[in-house]
């Protein structure tokens, strides 16, 4: 059983390395900046740092601005991906297999690519510095539809028929037969686009240009570049404070989450 | 009741009203998809063709002007230099370091749920909030590498400030960023290798490191591939962390097109450069989603 030692060592480096970051930075935030790097086990613990971060740029509105974002942009995902993945899989109609293609096209040249002419749409809807235009080019995601389409392709029709002869509209069949059954990858498709949109910046950083629009990461680029010079203890404090949802959601259903993203990965 | 029931046709019959059904269900998603999808991208395209607009001198016609102006733009060139060394960076070793993670963690080793844990938490961390704490790390004097340094007696190296390794720094934190994500496809592709499979191989006197070559990376195959264009997707999207570290600097010496491409058009406000550039990084992600098409095709879709 060497083999296995070796492999069970070999884990545990890896994983200690991969953490080392996370373990810095936890270290500096709860210690007073004298101690940031010197690791003494007997430091004294502090809050400090949250505090004088907290304090010193507007969080809760960034916070709530992030979470005003996901949610919209999560529900129109939901809505509108499963409403054209129930037309692709169940519906022959005219154009199905060119309209799908066009689909398909999102998955490689995402809407946050096209920065230029993205902006330029953007502003003609008079959008910039709202939060609508954050979420808005992700409404139609192509990886919903496809994944949606898949997973409604795998019910089997005998249940559509029973519900059709119950006199249920398509709308009722995709709410009483498809939806429910879909629920486990409905629920993969949102903790990947939950975090796709917890983390984007690119694009939310190009749309907003105020307090009152803009989100957490773009807040905290914001509030590490202008305002600390180089005290690490509250830059780290403030980076752990905006990453702590997603997180301490991530450590309390890492099971769900990584089988999630296999599910979402495995098409 | 049960005589109803057999006499209904299994596919119901071709309508009109079909067709209009299924047209108003996908209404909505084609309509964001044009406007923020297809749309920009042939805009893109045309844009490229056009001047930028000056106060003096409206936008106008210019053909391929922009695509010369490029290849005499030595900022271009060596944009596209370091994007193409960041993506033969990042892709190899981030690809390489997922399959051994998903094969360690796949392994019966105790600890093995924590080791998974710590693979896969930079996936849900904000690039922007890593890459400040990263930054940590890099800071010359100060920062914990040249610390590391310091003690075995190495003079300090200014990481992010130094041509020569800048690049590097932030391909460090690209590959930290993704392996683990990359793994959970490994993960899932070796869960569904029957283990009879093995078994087999180990019957027939197979070394472990037969079996693996001879078994289990033929049929990781799929999965290596479809892994590979997230990878190159991910090596010319993955921007975020420039802005942090070191905003493409010195000198250019990290910048990476979609930066150059932010900094154009929302810095030196040239929006018709920006446009040809896009249409550059759009082209080379064409070409790998047609290298995709090639070489798998539809063989991913193993479900």
């Amino acid at each position: 059983m060497t083999a296995n030692r070796l492999t069970a060592i070999a884990a545990w480096t890896l994983a200690g390395l991969w953490l080392a970051p996370l373990i810095f930075a936890l270290w500096a935030a709860f210690h007073p900046f004298a101690f940031s790097t010197r690791f003494d086990p007997f430091a004294p613990l502090t809050l400090e740092n949250f505090v004088s971060a907290w304090n010193a740029a507007p969080f809760a509105r960034y916070f709530l601005n992030t979470f005003l974002v996901i949610t919209m942009t999560l529900a129109a995902q939901l809505v509108i991906c499963s409403l054209a993945a129930y037309a692709f899989a169940r519906y022959r109609f005219l154009g199905r297999n060119l309209f799908f293609s066009l689909i398909l096209v999102q998955l490689l040249i995402m809407p946050n690519m096209l920065i230029v002419e993205n902006y330029r749409t953007t502003a003609a809807l008079g959008l910039v510095n709202h939060l609508l235009a954050v979420g808005l080019p992700y409404f139609a995601s192509a990886f919903g539809v496809f994944l949606l389409r898949q997973t409604f392709m795998s019910v089997p029709k005998e249940l559509e028929e029973a519900a059709r002869i119950e006199g249920a509209g398509p709308i009722a069949v995709l709410r009483r037969v498809y939806l429910p059954l879909a629920r486990p990858v409905l629920i993969a498709y949102g903790l990947v686009s939950v975090s796709f949109h917890w983390n984007d910046f690119l694009w939310p950083l190009i749309v907003t240009n105020t307090t009152a629009s803009r989100v957490l990461t773009v807040g905290l680029q914001v509030f590490s570049t202008a305002d600390q010079g180089v005290n690490w203890s509250v830059i780290s404090a403030a980076a752990l404070m905006t990453s702590a949802p997603l997180l301490l959601a991530f450590l309390i259903f890492q099971r769900q989450f990584v089988q999630s993203f296999m599910r979402a990965g495995i098409r | 009741m049960a005589v109803i029931a057999p006499t209904l046709p299994r596919v119901r019959a071709f309508r009109l009203g079909d067709h209009v059904v299924a047209w108003a269900l996908i209404a909505p998603a084609l309509l964001f998809l044009v406007v923020f999808t297809l749309y920009p991208a042939a805009a893109t395209l045309v844009q490229s063709l056009y001047s930028t607009p000056l106060a003096h001198r409206p936008s106008h016609f210019i053909g391929l002007a922009h695509f010369r102006q490029m290849i005499a733009d030595p900022t271009f060139r060596e944009v596209l230099a370091n994007n193409l060394l960041y993506a033969a960076g990042s892709i190899p070793l981030s690809v390489a370091l997922a399959l051994a993670m998903a094969l360690l963690v796949d392994a019966r080793i105790p600890g093995r749920g924590f080791a998974r844990m710590a693979y896969f938490t930079p996936t849900v961390l904000p690039l922007i909030a890593a890459a400040n704490i990263w930054l940590f790390f890099y800071t010359p004097g100060y920062g914990l590498l040249d610390q590391l340094l310091n003690r075995l007696g190495l003079p300090g190296v200014n990481w992010l400030g130094e041509p020569a390794t800048a690049l590097w720094a932030v391909t460090m934190v690209a590959i930290w960023k993704q392996a683990g994500f990359f793994m959970i496809f490994y993960l899932a592709a070796l869960q569904q290798i029957p283990p009879s499979l093995r078994e087999a191989a180990a019957v027939e006197g197979a070394s472990r490191w037969h079996s693996f070559r001879r078994v289990t990376l033929p049929l990781l195959g799929p999965t290596t591939l479809f892994v590979l264009v997230n990878a190159v997707i991910g090596a010319f999207s993955l921007v975020d962390s420039l802005f942090v570290l070191t905003q493409g600097g010195p000198d250019n010496a990290s910048n990476l097109l979609l930066y150059y491409i932010y900094q154009t058009a929302f810095q030196y406000w040239d929006g018709g450069y920006a446009a040809a550039l896009t249409v550059v990084l759009v082209a080379i992600l064409a070409l790998a989603a047609l290298a995709q098409f090639l070489f798998i095709g539809r063989r991913t879709h193993y479900r």
